[in-house]
């Protein structure tokens, strides 16, 4: 099969820290603006990817600098592939409280996972909650 | 008088109008700083009614929501009122995805959220 000629893949190592995080998502924003997809995927994208990497850093790899985190962002033009791996304990996703329960809704934490989860197509959890892939179909797609 | 290096404030009665420096509330450490300096007008100024006009943030994530939540609390705790109001579509959209549009009082215009006070 050949590659599709339109396809294009971004792929960074960073530290464990929030700000290395800042250059992937510029890059791509840049790509996905560049390709015109709609503004409501682009935020969608980009809430999904700055999320899934702060969880990475701090709750993951929890700031410890000798641990990092690794993206691959692959774009078609019918969709986006995104997939963020730290090297952390990793955990369970089932076990994160629901933070729209009425006993969790004045919680400060614990909403970038079910932001993920509404803003892509599918969110799984791999390697002990250690790796998060995610996907989202263009809107605009023929 | 407090410096507010990530807000504009204005006053409308006795209500307090903020606007957001930042177009993208998203960075750990601005969220931080924008913390702190809307805490700082319940727990120092001792201002009690906010009105927080998004018309300017262009995006925001799940850390800025965690400081509003407290921000409401910190308000409700002072007896005051807090108000949001032009939220373009997709923020609103994770205000209700995460059910906080029940918790927060939001209105469609700054007008709208003024005459609600």
């Amino acid at each position: 099969m050949s590659k599709d000629p339109l396809a294009w893949t971004i792929e960074r190592t960073i530290p464990s820290e929030l700000e290395a995080g800042h250059s992937v998502l510029a890059e791509l924003l840049t790509r996905l603006e560049a390709e015109n997809w709609t503004t409501r995927d682009i935020f969608g994208i980009r809430l999904a990817l700055e999320e899934g990497v702060v969880n990475a850093i701090k709750h993951g790899n929890r700031f410890d600098a000798s641990k990092q985190v690794h993206v691959i962002c692959i774009s078609t033009p019918e969709k986006i592939w995104i997939q963020i791996t730290d090297q952390g304990q990793g955990f369970d996703p089932e076990c994160v409280p629901d933070c729209t329960a009425p006993e969790h809704i004045e919680a400060p934490n614990g909403r970038g996972i079910m932001l993920m989860r509404n803003f892509m197509a599918c969110v799984e959890y791999s390697e002990s909650g250690r790796v998060v892939t995610m996907e989202k179909l263009r809107a605009d797609a023929s | 008088m407090a410096v507010h290096r990530r807000l504009q404030l204005s006053e409308v009665g006795d209500v307090s109008v903020i606007r957001f420096v930042d177009r993208k509330i998203l960075d750990e450490a601005n969220i931080q700083e924008l913390g702190q300096e809307l805490f700082q007008l319940i727990e120092e100024e001792k201002r009690q009614n906010l009105l927080l006009n998004f018309s300017s943030v262009e995006f925001l994530s799940s850390a800025a929501l965690g400081k509003l939540i407290t921000l409401d609390k910190k308000v409700k705790a002072h007896g005051g009122k807090l108000k949001l109001s032009n939220i373009r579509p997709e923020i609103y959209e994770v205000f209700a995805i995460t059910k906080l549009n029940k918790l927060f009082d939001i209105k469609d215009d700054e007008a709208d959220a003024l005459a609600s006070f």
